[in-house]
């Protein structure tokens, strides 16, 4: 059965003195006003989140969700894959409506992140991590530091090259009014910031964010009988690297990025050179040119010559993060993988205002780890 | 913490094993079956009492509760037996990409009650990674 998304939400991403339950009820309940299909059809909601637990001591999050939006007697899972949840839980809902366990799925995915100190929040997110890489204190930033090294000194790449991608997903996320900076920011600015993680610095890194975002998915025929403004899930793939990451043989290649990415597209029947738009999983800068390299967009050792000629910005050839990524827009962990399908589903329908690019074909690639896990989504406008 | 080796008694050390299946694949750590032919891994090799060499590094600077400041981290690469393997470590002191180094014992590596995680749950002690002039 074709899936389609028939409404899309977010509450503003950054610094909320609200909770887990009170964003993803935000979230929720936006999603439903926006709706062509009422309340009483959904069947299942789904949350997805990585640790409430640890960050506010509040579990069972999908249960409140339902509770709190009037869904009492749907069946409910909260969805884990760190930081890749929000891709996860995208595959899960397509997979409701795709089997036919489902005729409507709500998605809600969120985080509360910024009551807790950077360290701490750090410490919840490096918690993913093997025994061998916790107690050296590994954490994701420092896995960031270790690869960029590698890919300048293998591909003799400027250190510049990275920082300007920072500022291409600033001048992005400076058109977005749900992101968490708004703020252009130049070169300069990037190499002149604190050092996080040698060589990279603290503006090569997103920011802990507090946000939630929701995606309501039927049939593709029950889409087409209430709302013209849907889009297609035409692909969706997800897949796994080594969870201890010094393993790969080579620390720049993302294979679990290249295996859903390649099964995504053969499903959609697409080349990735139909793809006219991408939300990529910047976390850090280096992450952005290595999704470009793995998903074959860029050749390998060149993704970082992308954002330097202009081919990712808004008004190039293949413009990526228009949202502003999670690099300026924010990144609350379970909700980044919904919310890169709520931008694309706004630029494919034409709702991105200021941000608007001309797309038939949207991918968006959310990854969990440092390329642990990954979910790989294209997205096409109703046919 | 030190950059010094701590002595305690060597051998409650838990070594830097790297473990091999019967096809010769060889990880650092060990895994119930082997990541690249599913077979059980039955034999060990010590890596604390070689030499290996850095494919890259970083200092962290904005590290979590109980891990000292900065944290220079490395990832070291072994050859055994014209197989490859990699360890993720502590430095002691500075390295360089494609610096030898070699494995030192510090008994604890970061403060086991300051993080998430539960103490108890892993061992704490382990190898720094100091270059070999």
């Amino acid at each position: 059965m074709d899936v389609a998304i028939v409404a899309a939400s977010m509450t503003d991403f950054g610094e909320h003195d609200t909770w887990i339950r009170d964003l993803l009820a935000e979230a929720g309940q936006s999603c439903l006003d926006a709706a062509p299909l009422d309340r009483e059809a959904v069947e299942h909601c789904y949350v997805s989140n990585m640790a409430s637990g640890e960050f506010e001591g509040q579990t069972g999050v999908m249960n409140a969700l339902a509770h709190d939006l009037g869904l009492i007697g749907t069946y409910t899972q909260r969805v884990d894959q760190t930081s890749a949840s929000g891709g996860a839980g995208v595959y899960a809902a397509w997979q409701s409506i795709a089997s036919g366990a489902s005729d409507c799925t709500l998605l809600v995915g969120g985080e509360k992140m910024t009551h807790r100190s950077t360290g701490e929040a750090t410490d919840v997110i490096a918690s993913l991590t093997h025994p061998v890489e916790y107690k050296h204190g590994v954490t994701l930033p420092s896995f960031a530091g270790l690869t960029a090294r590698r890919y300048m000194d293998r591909f003799d790449a400027p250190r510049e090259s990275l920082a300007e991608i920072a500022v291409k997903n600033h001048a992005h996320g400076a058109m977005n009014p749900h992101a968490q900076f708004h703020r252009e920011i130049d070169v300069q600015t990037v190499l002149e910031s604190p050092i996080v993680a040698d060589p990279l610095r603290l503006y090569d890194f997103c920011p802990i964010t507090d946000g939630a975002a929701g995606l309501l998915f039927c049939p593709v025929e029950v889409a087409a009988e209430h709302t013209d403004d849907y889009v297609v899930v035409s692909g969706i793939a997800g897949a796994t690297d080594t969870h201890v990451v010094h393993e790969r043989a080579e620390p720049t290649w993302m294979a679990g990025v290249a295996e859903s990415g390649d099964e995504a597209l053969a499903m959609a029947d697409r080349e990735i050179d139909a793809v006219d738009v991408a939300e990529l999983h910047d976390m850090f800068t280096i992450l952005e040119v290595l999704q470009l390299e793995a998903l074959g967009i860029a050749e390998r050792g060149e993704g970082w010559q992308l954002a330097r000629e202009g081919v990712t910005t808004l008004d190039g050839d293949l413009p990526v993060n228009p949202s502003g990524g999670l690099k300026s827009k924010g990144h609350p962990l379970g909700a980044s993988g919904v919310a890169q399908v709520v931008e694309l589903y706004e630029q494919l329908l034409g709702g991105a205002g200021e941000r608007q690019v001309d797309a038939d074909v949207a991918l968006a690639c959310n990854v969990g780890g440092f390329g642990n896990c990954v979910t790989t989504t294209v997205l096409e406008g109703a046919r | 913490m030190s950059d010094n080796a701590a002595s305690g008694d060597e051998n409650d050390r838990p070594g830097l094993l790297a473990h091999r299946c019967p096809n010769g694949h060889l990880t650092y750590p060990g895994h119930p079956c082997c990541p690249e032919c599913g077979e059980t891994q039955t034999e060990t090799v010590d890596l604390s009492d070689r030499v290996g060499e850095v494919v890259t590094w970083t200092e962290s600077t904005a590290t979590p509760p109980g891990v000292r400041e900065p944290n220079t981290l490395a990832i070291v690469v072994f050859e055994v037996d014209d197989q490859q393997v990699r360890a993720i470590g502590q430095v002691a002191g500075t390295v360089e990409i494609g610096d030898t180094v070699e494995a030192v014992y510090v008994e604890q590596l970061r403060d086991p009650e300051a993080g998430i995680r539960e103490p108890d749950s892993q061992r704490w002690d382990g190898y720094r990674f100091r270059r070999v002039d």
